[in-house]
């Protein structure tokens, strides 16, 4: 009964039409007030944090690698700027793609869309690459800003490496986005309301960040329970609770940018991601052996979106165009 | 009679798990013809069209539009048919010149001739002096007018309303068929559906009854009239005497005659017989006071085809018991 197009031979490229999706949704995006809301938002963030990171490390001195604290350091009250983006880069990807689907359907525009010579692929495909860039978009600009504010406070240039660790940071980031984009659209898909497919998506968010860790926890030790008290025995306990926690984005994300923007990092161990700042000794890592450190991450990262994506692609052929 | 065919279905099935919503159609629809897609809600109108269109795979059958299978071909087809869906939306946040802009640019026409085709049709429609305003301010009846400058923005060789008078005032109906008659002119193919079938009557060349996902009658307005009323024209005639009846039964051509109030009488008659109804009356020594020419309504074809459904089916009840 399910009507797929996937199997059949068909005329055409599947992406004509896509880029025609991509420019209307994205100005669609740049144009909306909740991308302005959320664009203020993580501009503030991004102000304040920089402004109290480049405070602490004028008292702290010297660094090779001045630039990258001005993420990953925090003033107390206020967290470091990498602290927000764990959250507000899914809010803002979350508010990108919730009414993606299900907002044709209540507008009715669907049939109407559809009826033009595209395939339902460049429809959804074009709402994901619009959101990503949009997200992409408002990124750069403030990753752009955060550098201009640092030249400006600290009065001197980013070296090259930290310019090229800001940018694997970036795209991190970028990519940590793409995950939360894919899950708001497949919701958009199973939901005709938008509002239940925001709060889906958000409560998903919230299970990973808060209660993901706690359950990790509580699974490795009913797995591996800790009778005697032997090392191996903790060991095992320890490494299966990390390896489940790696099945949260949350973590993948800010282990990886661990491992981008502290060079002194040698392992993504037993670093507890709010170890961020903390000064582990030792000679700082080459660029590229941290880029290798962080890879699996990125490509666990970047898998889960393309099964996302293609869970959504699923349920998107299967749906009647009427509504 | 013979000019090429536009579209043409052979047993076209659709099933919904197990129930029929398209019941083996049989459909042919040819150049420049208007043909109306007519029946109640649930009849399968929809239905047929989504799979004309190519957006719902059909269970079992044949489709060919403009020569294409839309199964096989959707980009093709729909690159050439025009589809005005089921009370259309838009988007309501964009003008009407920027929502049509979308749909150009879907059919790959560049920038340029994207904004002079939009121009273009939001002129040929008459709303070119709302065409920067927000779609969220439009009228029922300029939506459905937009939703038209939407299906001829591709300049479509067949166009497929779906309900496209649902929901309108009386006043903007009529605007709405007095477009399609336009387009009519224009030499574009027009298949329409509608639950109300004397809103649609006036333009259809064609008509094809839909009832329970089967087509059960098919023809020219006239054509169908003869089929189930048995008489294409009423006359109603009103005449004092004797009982008149009988004469007028008389003359050739008159199918039946009811007499069901003191001097009316209503002929069931094959053609326009006026004259040979008032001659008779005269020489019978009757009175005429009035005469009139009622053309038989879809609407009463309709009903009548109805009415005899349910006495089989009652029939076939009966029978069972
Ligand atoms: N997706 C669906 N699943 C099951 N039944 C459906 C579906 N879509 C339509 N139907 C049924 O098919 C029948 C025909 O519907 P439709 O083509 O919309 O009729 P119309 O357009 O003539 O009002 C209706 O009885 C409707 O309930
Ligand atoms: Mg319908």
């Amino acid at each position: 009964m399910p009507q797929s197009d996937v199997t059949r031979e068909r005329e055409g490229s599947p992406w004509t039409g896509l880029w025609a999706v991509v420019a209307k949704e994205m100005a669609d995006h740049l144009t909306s007030v909740r991308m302005l809301i959320l664009e203020v938002l993580i501009l503030l963030t991004a102000t304040g944090t920089v402004y109290a990171a480049t405070q602490n490390i004028r008292n702290t001195g010297n660094d090779k690698f001045i630039f990258l604290k001005l993420f990953t350091t925090s003033q107390d009250p206020i967290p470091a700027f990498v602290g927000f983006l764990g959250f507000l880069v899914p809010l803002t990807a979350i508010a990108l793609a919730f009414d993606a689907v299900n907002g044709e359907f209540n507008q009715r525009t669907l049939s109407r869309v559809l009826a033009q010579p595209i395939y339902r692929d460049a429809l959804l495909f074009g709402k994901f690459l619009a959101g990503l860039f949009t997200l992409a978009l408002v990124l750069t600009t403030i990753w752009l800003l955060i550098i201009g504010l640092g030249i400006l406070r600290l009065g001197i240039p980013p070296s090259g490496e930290e310019v090229a660790r800001g940018l694997w940071f970036l795209l991190l980031t970028i990519f940590y986005g793409g995950i939360w984009l894919a899950l708001a659209m497949v919701f958009s898909i199973v939901f005709r309301q938008p509002a239940t497919a925001a709060l889906a998506s958000i409560a998903v968010w919230l299970f990973f960040t808060v209660f993901w860790g706690i359950i990790s926890d509580l699974l490795a030790q009913t797995i591996h329970p800790i009778r005697i008290g032997l090392p191996e025995e903790q060991l095992a306990q320890m490494q299966l609770a990390l390896a489940l926690t790696r099945i949260s984005p949350n973590t993948l994300y800010l282990e990886a940018i661990i491992a981008t923007l502290n060079p002194t990092i040698r392992s993504l161990g037993f670093v507890l991601p709010m170890q961020l700042q903390g000064a582990l000794l030792g000679a700082p890592l080459p660029l590229g052996q941290s880029l290798m450190l962080s890879w699996p991450n990125l490509t666990g990262l970047v898998a889960a979106t393309i099964l996302l994506f293609a869970l959504g692609y699923v349920l998107f052929q299967r749906q009647e165009v009427r509504a | 009679m013979s000019a090429e065919v536009i579209l043409e279905t052979k047993n076209l099935t659709k099933l919904y798990g197990d129930f029929v919503a398209v019941d083996g159609l049989n459909l042919t629809v040819r150049r420049g013809e208007v043909f109306g897609l007519l029946g109640p809600n649930g009849a399968g109108k929809t239905t047929t069209i989504l799979m004309l269109m190519g957006l719902t795979e059909p269970t079992d059958g044949e489709v060919r539009v403009l020569d294409l299978d839309p199964v096989r071909q959707p980009l093709s087809v729909k690159a050439r048919v025009g589809y005005l869906p089921e009370r259309v939306g838009f988007y309501d946040n964009l003008t009407a010149r920027e929502n049509l802009t979308y749909i150009a640019r879907l059919n790959g026409l560049k920038r340029q001739e994207a904004h002079e085709r939009v121009a273009e049709t939001l002129a040929q429609i008459g709303l070119e002096h709302a065409a920067d305003r927000r779609v969220g301010t439009f009228s029922r009846g300029m939506r459905q007018r937009l939703g038209v400058a939407d299906v001829l923005i591709k300049r479509p060789q067949l166009i497929i309303m779906d309900e496209p008078t649902q929901g309108l005032d009386p006043e903007a109906a009529r605007e709405f068929l007095d477009i399609i008659r336009r387009l009519k002119e224009t030499g574009i193919t027009i298949l329409l559906s509608s639950h109300l079938l004397y809103q649609v009557q006036a333009v259809c060349d064609r008509v094809g009854l839909f009832h329970r996902g089967q087509m059960v009658l098919e023809g020219t307005v006239p054509e169908l009239a003869r089929q189930v009323l048995g008489g294409a024209y009423r006359i109603r005639l009103e005449a004092h005497g004797d009982d008149l009846s009988a004469v007028l039964r008389e003359i050739p051509g008159v199918l039946a005659v009811h007499h069901d109030a003191p001097a009316i009488y209503d002929l069931e008659a094959e053609s326009d017989l006026r004259a040979e109804a008032a001659a008779a009356v005269v020489r019978a020594g009757g009175r005429l006071f009035s005469l009139n020419i009622e053309e038989s309504s879809l609407d009463e074809v309709y009903a009548h085809y109805f009415q005899q459904y349910q006495r089989e089916q009652e029939e076939v009840e009966h029978a069972a018991v």
